[in-house]
């Protein structure tokens, strides 16, 4: 198991290097003209530009520009040459509202999504089956801008039974942090129930045929047991893997709609914003860190399943 | 050795499944008794329903498809008609069953020792560090090695002989009276084979439990059986001691099933010996005797459904379903000098 542990940790970390020197070339090489310009904003002067070629080194050769580069961004010294903040603080500033939304949807669609995918899996071709079935599919096709901005105006602006956007931290006034959340938690899980809820329903019909559920119950186990200890948490296994990898995914750009919608002012409102004003450090860091988050996730991922699954450890 | 009242009486049991062809009829009728210490061998081809009798037995065909008739009384439970919750209590405690593929018989996630323990708890209020002392005496008990370090491994850590030693000390932990024992040794190899119906053997031994041993294999059944009853599409077609089966056998299918398997102890065929044909449709199973399209002794009464009753001369309990005369079979069913099926075409 250390063997596995560390080999996982060594290939995460070539992985991030390797996902670096990409998120360099594509922001600063591939695109064509000056790196410096592109920076400076939508009304770059020559002395902001000069100064900013200076400081990012874009007249040196490449290996440099790499590493001064990554030096900016993670020893915080990178700015905003729009709003002038330190993009670091900007978006350490984010990291809860996101951290928020993105925890809360992720265990609100899982338990859901288990409590659908068993159910319907229980009832496979019978009328609650063929229901939720229905539902899910609703579910999938709805865009989380469209059903977000439903949600908001219906639900929040009309009949004002929750907040109409906007966010409060957890540590002023819990009850407001969690009522803030609510809708946009439904929102971003809404998508995810449905596919979760449908995978798991084929994985426990699956696993219902396997043999050894088959033993379960030649032992004499009562139904509640074998599908607990044995159906479900063997049918599991795949959709964890899946939770950690979207989770990441999320946290990582994913809630970039479901903040902007409900104006939740998180790392990916933040990213969106700065998109939109042409603010090439702040997405530059943002898509790093990013990336940087889905790669660890994925490495806690495939531990996790080692320890789930105690068939992947030998290899 | 057998005696004593059949723990296990089971008469004319039917099992049915609605499919999309149409309702197949999986088992047929079919009646055998069990007594204590007992091992009766259940053989037949693929699909002749020997593993659905066993697998009703325990109510685990048990579906909205199957439909079941007739009987099978367990001491005081008639298994067919009984709860669920009654079943469940029987199930593990007094009849235990072992499969055919210790491959995926156990939960790949789960510790074997756990899986042990989990069956030893099922049925009574015992404390969690006697089921894993009591988990790790049967694993040595069947034999394996450094039971108490064995029991932490995972199913995969097993080879299948292994596995399927598992099974059995899963299956005996809560010393059942009945043992059903699905295919115990397809999976594996032939020297672990040997070992393990050792093993089964051991068991009607000392602990005197009754044993189903389903298999294909008439070779298996030689050694370790009492008695055999040979099943072909969804019937019982003959039915009596090993002796009986082997030196007096009455049915045509028996005569092909045993003209098939290899022996060392004779000259090697040039080929092996076959019974032609394929086994008919469950769900449209030829008019009359079943075997009749495969057999090439049919004539004309075969058209009807022979009933399972003694022919032969060798004992009472010696039954068959086949109406060619008891003097003309010897002479039938000599095939080069041994018991077999001609291969001479079918006539009906």
């Amino acid at each position: 198991m250390t063997r596995f542990v560390t080999r996982r940790l060594v290939q995460m970390v070539v992985v991030m290097f390797a996902v670096s020197v990409l998120t360099f070339l594509i922001f600063n090489v591939i695109p064509n003209g000056d790196p410096a310009v592109r920076m400076a904003g939508k009304v770059p002067t020559e002395t902001n530009i000069e100064a900013i070629r200076q400081e990012w080194g874009f007249d040196e050769n490449i290996f440099v520009q790499y590493g001064t580069t990554m030096k900016k961004v993670f020893t915080g010294d990178l700015r905003s040459y729009f709003t002038q903040l330190d993009v670091d603080e900007e978006i350490v500033k984010g990291i809860p509202r996101t951290f928020s939304l993105a925890i809360g949807a992720a265990l609100l669609w899982m338990a859901v999504a288990v409590a659908f995918g068993l159910y319907s899996a229980m009832r496979a071709g019978r009328f609650a089956d063929r229901f939720l079935t229905i539902t899910a599919l609703v579910g999938i096709s709805m865009p989380v801008f469209w059903i977000g901005a439903l949600m908001n105006y219906y639900l929040g602006f009309k009949l004002g039974w929750f907040p109409n956007g906007g966010y409060v931290e957890f540590t002023t006034d819990p009850v407001g942090w969690f009522t803030h959340l609510i809708l946009p938690w439904t929102a971003l899980a809404i998508l995810f129930i449905g596919f979760y809820s449908r995978v798991l329903r084929s994985n426990v019909l699956d696993t219902l045929n396997e043999d050894y559920v088959r033993t379960a119950r030649a032992k004499g186990l009562s139904e509640r047991q074998v599908m607990v200890r044995h159906v479900l948490r063997n049918s599991l296994i795949p959709i964890v893997s899946l939770w950690g990898l979207d989770f990441g995914a999320v946290l990582g750009g994913g809630a970039i709609l479901t903040e902007s919608v409900f104006d939740l002012q998180g790392v990916g409102q933040y990213a969106a914003d700065s998109i939109g004003q042409l603010d090439v450090p702040p997405v530059l860091a943002v898509t790093l860190f990013g990336a940087f988050f889905i790669v660890a996730l994925n490495t806690v991922v495939d531990i996790v399943y080692g320890f789930l699954d105690p068939r992947i450890r030998v290899q | 050795m057998s005696g004593g009242e059949p723990i296990l009486d089971v008469r004319n049991l039917r099992v049915s499944f609605s499919t999309e062809e149409g309702d197949v009829q999986a088992v047929d009728g079919v009646s055998f008794q069990l007594r204590p210490g007992e091992v009766l061998a259940v053989v037949g081809e693929s699909g002749s329903g020997k593993s659905v009798t066993a697998m009703t037995l325990m109510g685990l065909t048990r579906s909205p498809n199957a439909r079941f008739e007739g009987t099978a009384q367990f001491r005081d439970t008639e298994l067919v008609n009984a709860t669920d919750d009654e079943l469940r209590q029987i199930r593990g405690a007094q009849i235990a069953m072992i499969f055919q593929d210790p491959m995926t018989s156990l939960n790949p996630v789960q510790r074997v020792g756990d899986q042990i323990m989990e069956q030893i708890t099922a049925h009574g209020e015992i404390p969690e560090a006697q089921a894993r002392t009591q988990a790790v005496e049967m694993l040595d008990r069947v034999g394996i090695p450094r039971a108490a370090e064995r029991a932490r491994s995972y199913p995969h850590e097993f080879s299948g002989g292994m596995r399927q030693r598992a099974m059995i000390a899963m299956a005996v932990s809560c010393e059942p009276d009945v043992l059903i024992a699905d295919e115990p040794t397809t999976a594996l190899d032939v020297t672990i084979q040997a070992q393990i119906l050792q093993q089964i053997a051991q068991l009607r031994e000392d602990a005197g439990v009754g044993v189903i041993l389903v298999t294909h294999d008439l070779g298996v059944v030689a050694d370790v059986a009492d008695r055999i009853a040979v099943m072909y599409a969804g019937q019982i077609v003959e039915r009596g001691t090993v002796d009986e089966i082997f030196y007096d056998p009455q049915h045509p299918y028996t005569w092909g099933l045993l003209g098939s398997i290899t022996r060392v102890d004779r000259d090697r065929p040039g080929r092996l010996p076959a019974i032609g044909g394929v086994p008919p449709s469950l769900a449209n199973p030829p008019e009359g005797c079943r075997f009749r399209p495969r057999c090439p002794h049919a004539f004309e009464p075969c058209t009807q459904v022979p009933d399972l009753e003694q022919r032969g001369a060798s004992g009472s309990g010696h039954v068959d379903r086949c109406f060619l005369s008891a003097q003309d079979k010897p002479r039938l069913r000599e095939v080069d000098g041994q018991v077999g099926l001609t291969t001479g075409s079918p006539s009906a």
